[in-house]
């Protein structure tokens, strides 16, 4: 009997979770209806930072993928001296709280600055620009893609790679053909979640690259700068994000499920047809 | 066929040091409980472990050596290895497993390894002896100077062994190319291999044919490792359910395992008895002739009579006052032999 009761109990407290995460998405869902969000989406404020959040968003995690990935491989793969300080410090982003980081970047690429003045010396101003938007995204969100990549190419079988090498194939060819196809599904859920991460950020945004509208102005910037004045506009802003987060949490999932199974029939990054 | 020799070599493990020299020219078997350094011997002549002396050498081609700080990478040195559990690619399918390792001519090898209707499939749908022809298939695409087999029997189930061991068999008496395999079963090694050495402690203990072995083990060690006694014969005639089986020197023994063409039979040597006269008991295998050998060991002691060695206490030997040249008798029963393999074209 009061094994059934502790387990009701569990149970109980389970669903108000659960109930508690889905809570703010209902509301946003209830307030405005599908055809309201699409009105809105030719609101000049709501196209401009949709297409500012795009943007930076998508240049952000190219490089992301261009940076992290080979230093991901290199902290999987190798141990050296410092190697654990390096591996913290691929994750400092993530504890770091947002404005901090953006008074960080700040003072290190501002014009007064560390780099300030080699910076203006080449005639490259950063801060309130768009590219400080991608730089503060890239900062906030490369963890988690980092993260992800090293469990993956650490979860890589090293005898796959040994049998590559004793079948001819340099280090090179090894890591195109074999580890990176055999990580992949780890990869791109690592990339969804420092996509996601990428698209809500604000605080180090809005400390490095300012709110100017078509400018530096993301999503989550104007859904702040409309609140007080249209909160309609706010929540067609605030269901685009909902519908994109839902978007890359499904991609999460099926990419997961490729790191777990690499060998069943998925499609494949290097057009490998999959087995009939 | 290259030769590839390994000059006292050796290699750090964490419990002890691996230290040896071993010449590979033909089918060798390293034998020697898990632990014992034989998968580290391979990896060192594949280059995936650089050891901290000695030389390697396949011919006249330098692969590894210390002092002249030659290390020569996997991908350049032309070894085909072959994995325990056989490391085949799980995204890619067969073919492209074997494309892996050579771009033009997979089909060659498909057919020759008969896993042609295999070719679209991916490994973890295959059976574990497609697996092994997949996984030889690979390795020898390569154009290997040397096949490294590791424990190629380890990772099947007893039925299937018996006839992957066949076809291994078979397919290394057709090589042109040195093989080292490695294995902690003797009767594994002496089945497809012609030249046995005993890895204990990352040390060579003893080197020989299989029947060198089991007749002089060096040490008690190497006798109990080496266990079994291995008769080459054809079947010659069953009855009253037993088989017989003629050897190569005439000799007609019965065994209850039933089976066909070229076989080879195991028969421990505890389960040989040693008598002065003929016996007249169950044993239907009796095997009459003069000692060739006696090895002691410790409290026991190995005689050798024809082609089987029996494994007898001291205090036996002295007791029938045994010695090498003298009339006896080596008997067993048809249900202590075991018919291990076909046979192969080892030895």
């Amino acid at each position: 009997m009061r094994r059934r009761i502790g387990f009701g109990l569990f149970v109980a407290v389970a669903v108000l979770t659960l109930a508690f995460l889905l809570l703010p998405i209902v509301g946003i869902f209830v307030h405005t209806s599908p055809g309201k969000v699409l009105g809105q989406l030719s609101n000049p404020v709501v196209e401009d930072a949709f297409i500012v959040s795009l943007k930076t968003s998508v240049i952000a995690q190219a490089l992301i993928l261009l940076f992290g990935t080979p230093t991901a491989y290199l902290l999987a793969t190798r141990r050296f001296p410092g190697h654990s300080l390096a591996v913290t410090l691929v994750e400092l982003p993530l504890v770091l709280p947002p404005a901090v980081a953006g008074v960080g970047l700040l003072a290190a690429l501002g014009r007064e600055g560390l780099l300030g003045s080699s910076l203006s010396a080449l005639g490259i101003t950063l801060p309130f620009t768009q590219t400080a938007v991608t730089i503060a995204v890239a900062y906030v969100a490369s963890p988690l893609y980092i993260r992800q990549a090293i469990a993956s190419f650490e979860a890589t079988d090293r005898r796959l790679t040994a049998a590559s090498r004793t079948l001819g194939a340099g280090p090179v060819r090894t890591f195109f053909r074999v580890e990176l196809p055999l990580a992949r599904g780890g990869l791109i859920a690592g990339l969804a979640l420092s996509f996601a991460r990428g698209l809500g950020e604000f605080g180090a945004t809005i400390m490095f690259a300012g709110s100017l509208q078509r400018v530096t102005q993301t999503l989550p910037l104007a859904i702040y700068a409309e609140f007080d004045q249209n909160f309609d506009t706010t929540l067609a802003m605030g269901g685009v994000l909902v519908l994109i987060s839902a978007l890359l949490l499904l991609t999460l999932r099926i990419a997961l499920s490729w790191q777990r199974s690499p060998s069943s029939g998925s499609p494949s990054l290097f057009g490998i047809s999959s087995s009939a | 066929m290259a030769t590839v020799t390994l000059e006292r070599l050796s290699v750090p493990l964490r419990d002890f040091e691996l230290g040896l020299s071993l010449a590979v020219d033909s089918t060798v078997a390293l034998i020697g409980p898990s632990g014992s350094g034989k998968t580290t011997v391979l990896n060192a002549i594949a280059g995936l472990v650089e050891p901290d002396g000695g030389r390697i050498r396949c011919d006249e081609e330098t692969w590894f050596d210390a002092d002249r700080k030659v290390f020569v990478p996997p991908e350049e040195r032309r070894v085909g290895l072959v994995f325990q559990d056989y490391a085949l690619f799980p995204h890619l399918t067969v073919r492209q497993n074997i494309e892996y390792a050579r771009r033009k001519g997979a089909d060659e090898y498909l057919d020759r390894f008969r896993i042609g209707h295999l070719e679209r499939a991916r490994p973890d749908s295959l059976s574990g002896g497609e697996r092994q022809r997949v996984a030889l298939a690979r390795a020898l695409a390569r154009d290997p100077e040397i096949l490294l087999l590791d424990e190629p029997l380890a990772a099947l189930d007893a039925h299937t062994k018996v006839d992957v061991r066949a076809e291994l068999q078979q397919l290394l008496a057709g090589l042109e190319i040195p093989t080292l395999l490695v294995t902690h079963d003797f009767e594994d090694a002496a089945a497809l291999a012609g030249h046995v050495g005993v890895l204990v402690a990352g040390r060579l203990r003893q080197e020989g044919t299989p029947a060198d072995l089991v007749a002089r083990p060096a040490d008690p060690f190497v006798a109990s490792f080496t266990g079994a006694n291995l008769l080459h014969g054809e079947p010659d005639g069953a009855c009253a359910g037993t088989t017989g089986v003629r050897l190569d020197d005439g000799t007609l023994v019965r065994t209850s395992d039933e089976g066909e063409g070229p076989l080879t039979l195991a028969v421990y040597p505890w389960d040989i008895t040693i008598s002065t006269a003929r016996p007249d008991d169950s044993a239907m295998n009796v095997i009459g002739g003069r000692i060739t050998a006696i090895t002691e060991l410790g409290n026991r002691a190995r005689v050798t009579i024809g082609p089987v060695s029996a494994e007898i206490t001291v205090d036996s030997l002295r007791r029938l006052g045994l010695e090498s040249g003298r009339q006896a008798y080596a008997s067993f029963k048809a249900t202590g032999t075991r018919i291990v393999a076909s046979r192969g074209g080892t030895e």
